[in-house]
């Protein structure tokens, strides 16, 4: 029997916003029948780019259900912006913490969200990117990577609690530990796994590009009151658009060229050019 | 703490309800009489004729000879001892015959004989049909030369089918080799006269027929070669070393003797139970699939797939009803994948996850199933209405 708080018994037993927007503005759906748990996340914006509503529907456990009943209910009211910070501890921290075996369930709530904002934004995100590490569940080195930092992952056995990597036939977890290893101890390590993929489709790119964005630029455009937002990519053209303070300020052009692109060269793909979509 | 009284139990399977004779049978055992069987002194001595009562109870529940009976501490112990006995019985034979739905005590152990004993083991683990059932000609193709021991359980604790052991145990017995059975959810459940069998190991455990927990028996057929697993005292005539759980040893004698009584019971009242459950079930809920053979199996045991909806949201909104059952879904199990018996059965994964298992018996009552029945239907089609995989038109 899991030990699951009050806070996940009652979204379990009564979870908030089931259902499916129609005509929705942004459409997430993670996981699968096989896997054992899905979850497919509507949302709705109104005229000013809030959440005015998100609906949930979910295959899975009680953590599953209660981690994307939570979910709904935190997103509603948020900016697309904030809510695309939402991670995986936050959903797990709102339930009042969740059983350790039980983690990637919140995990899933925040890959459904991250793929409905994708497809809200026109991108859209493959299920899985980077190399498939665990064949049983699809779940790529990427994936893991990400989880281990994120999360501040410290064994196999909390990747498998995080992301169900090895979970399954267990053939994947030599690999997961040398992962795990070369994320931890050797920074410069890391990116040599995460980008041994030289030829990369666009939609991994766009997955890179996001990242690159998230962890790299904006904290530092955010310093000045300024942020960017990803509109497209096509080949190796990177069409993005400045927003707050950026959009006023003289040096912009600079800042694509000299800040952004060379970010995104350096941590993407070293052929991309950035250009502002007007 | 949920009261007793209150819980309908449907989880016989997993363990059952100590009876009311059995507790009353041990409890002089707990509080006077506490000597040492093994004591020159009359208060110790005297707990030993109780152990001698308790063998041969247990012994004519199966048709067996007492000295056949080996006290161990739980099913998997005897388990591992018929096991490793055999293997060192015969140190030039490295092959094992089981199957891929054995309960984990076999399962996980086989696995593990490499590392466990430092050599190498073949092992042929059988294959099974979509109803659970056993292929008797693959079975015979799989005994070799080489072959030290079959382990294939009686019974299967998910889905209750039953596996022709009698037929199985003589094809071994032909070839010359070593026959087990973990028959830890068939002892009680179904007739059994080892004397007419050529089973040369068979495992029981207390606590799955109303006994109490921490006793387990090994039947050793006599002339059987035998190497003790817990080595020690002279406990069990030298084939089970330490101080005999004789408060247990009692329970279990009484228990064997009830489950004897209980027998026709068993596979009338509490089979027809089941059979209402079962097929109200059915019947009530589209999209649901009985798992496993539909009438080589246990009286008491159901184990019903409800697609496109998970286990153990099931059995905690169950939960809130006090209906106690158990689920062959991943969450249920700590694990990520769904139960090895559904899997090795072919069961669709739309079905797997969402697999419960009812396991009645004799302390169940038609008000408990009418409940279920009238609780169930909401409780698959509420979590249907937020599964993203249900269509309404499905």
């Amino acid at each position: 029997m899991w030990e699951y708080t009050n806070k996940v018994q009652q979204h379990f037993l009564h979870p908030k916003n089931v259902g499916e927007i129609e005509k929705p503005d942004g459409i997430g759906e993670v996981g699968s029948l096989a896997c054992g748990d899905a979850l497919k996340l509507t949302f709705k914006l109104d005229d000013k780019g809030v959440i005015a509503d998100a609906k949930f529907k979910t295959f899975g456990c009680a953590s599953a259900i209660a981690s994307s009943s939570v979910l709904t209910e935190m997103i509603i009211g948020m900016t697309l912006e904030e809510a695309a910070k939402v991670t995986n501890e936050d959903i797990a921290d709102r339930l009042g913490g969740l059983p350790k075996e039980k983690m990637h369930c919140s995990v899933m709530g925040r890959e459904a969200l991250e793929s409905a904002i994708a497809n809200y934004r026109g991108l859209k995100l493959p299920m899985a990117e980077g190399e498939i590490v665990c064949e049983c569940f699809g779940v790529t080195d990427l994936e893991i990577i990400r989880a281990i930092k994120e999360s501040n992952l410290r064994s196999v056995e909390e990747i498998t609690n995080f992301t169900k990597a090895g979970g399954g036939c267990g053939k994947c977890i030599d690999r997961l530990r040398e992962i795990l290893m070369a994320t931890v101890h050797q920074g410069v390590d890391i990116k040599k796994i995460a980008e041994k993929p030289k030829r990369m489709t666009t939609l991994q790119k766009i997955k890179k590009i996001e990242e690159a964005l998230e962890r790299e630029i904006r904290p530092g455009l955010r310093k000045d009151g300024g942020d960017i937002e990803l509109v497209d990519v096509d080949g190796d053209f990177v069409m993005v658009s400045l927003r707050g303070s950026c959009t006023s300020c003289a040096k912009s052009q600079t800042t694509l060229k000299e800040y952004v692109e060379k970010k995104l060269r350096e941590l993407v793909l070293d052929s991309l050019i950035v250009e502002e979509s007007k | 703490m949920m009261n007793p009284e209150e819980a309908v139990y449907m989880d016989n399977n997993a363990t059952t309800r100590v009876a009311p004779e059995v507790l009353e049978a041990m409890m002089p055992y707990l509080r006077d009489y506490y000597g040492n069987p093994s004591s020159m002194h009359r208060f110790g001595g005297q707990v030993g004729a109780a152990i001698a009562e308790a063998r041969e109870k247990v012994a004519n529940l199966l048709g067996a000879d007492p000295e056949e009976i080996v006290f161990t501490s739980c099913g998997t112990e005897s388990d591992s001892t018929a096991i490793f006995s055999a293997l060192q019985s015969f140190p030039d034979k490295r092959h094992i015959v089981t199957t891929r739905v054995e309960h984990p005590a076999v399962k996980n152990l086989c696995e593990s004989l490499d590392t466990l004993t430092g050599h190498k083991h073949r092992l042929s683990r059988l294959m099974v049909d979509s109803d659970g059932t056993l292929d008797l000609q693959k079975y015979e193709e799989a005994l070799a030369d080489d072959t030290a021991i079959v382990s294939i359980m009686w019974a299967n604790n998910e889905t209750g089918v039953i596996f022709p052991i009698a037929e199985m145990a003589r094809m071994a017995r032909e070839r010359g080799i070593l026959f087990h059975t973990d028959a830890v959810q068939a002892v009680g459940k179904v007739p059994i006269n080892l004397k007419e069998l050529d089973v040369d190991f068979l495992s029981l455990s207390g606590h799955k027929l109303h006994g109490p927990k921490g006793i387990g028996v090994l039947y050793v057929r006599r002339g059987t070669p035998f190497v003790p697993f817990l080595v020690g005292g002279h406990q069990e005539r030298g084939r089970r070393g330490g101080t005999e759980n004789v408060a247990s040893i009692v329970g279990l004698g009484c228990a064997c003797d009830l489950a004897a009584t209980h027998m026709a019971e068993e596979n009338s009242r509490v089979k027809a139970l089941r059979d209402k459950l079962e097929q109200g079930l059915l019947a009530a809920i589209p999209h649901s699939m009985l798992n496993g053979h539909k009438t080589d199996r246990l009286p008491n045991t159901s184990n019903i797939s409800f697609e496109y909806v998970e286990g153990e949201a099931i059995l905690l909104h169950m939960d809130q009803y006090n209906i106690c059952a158990s689920s062959g879904s991943a969450c249920t199990s700590g694990s990520l994948e769904p139960s090895h018996v559904l899997r090795a059965m072919g069961v669709p994964f739309t079905a797997a996850h969402g697999s419960i298992r009812y396991s009645l018996s004799i302390y169940n009552t038609e008000a408990e199933i009418d409940f279920v029945l009238e609780k169930m239907p909401p409780i698959i089609a509420g979590l249907r209405q937020m599964s993203p995989f249900w269509k309404v038109d499905a």
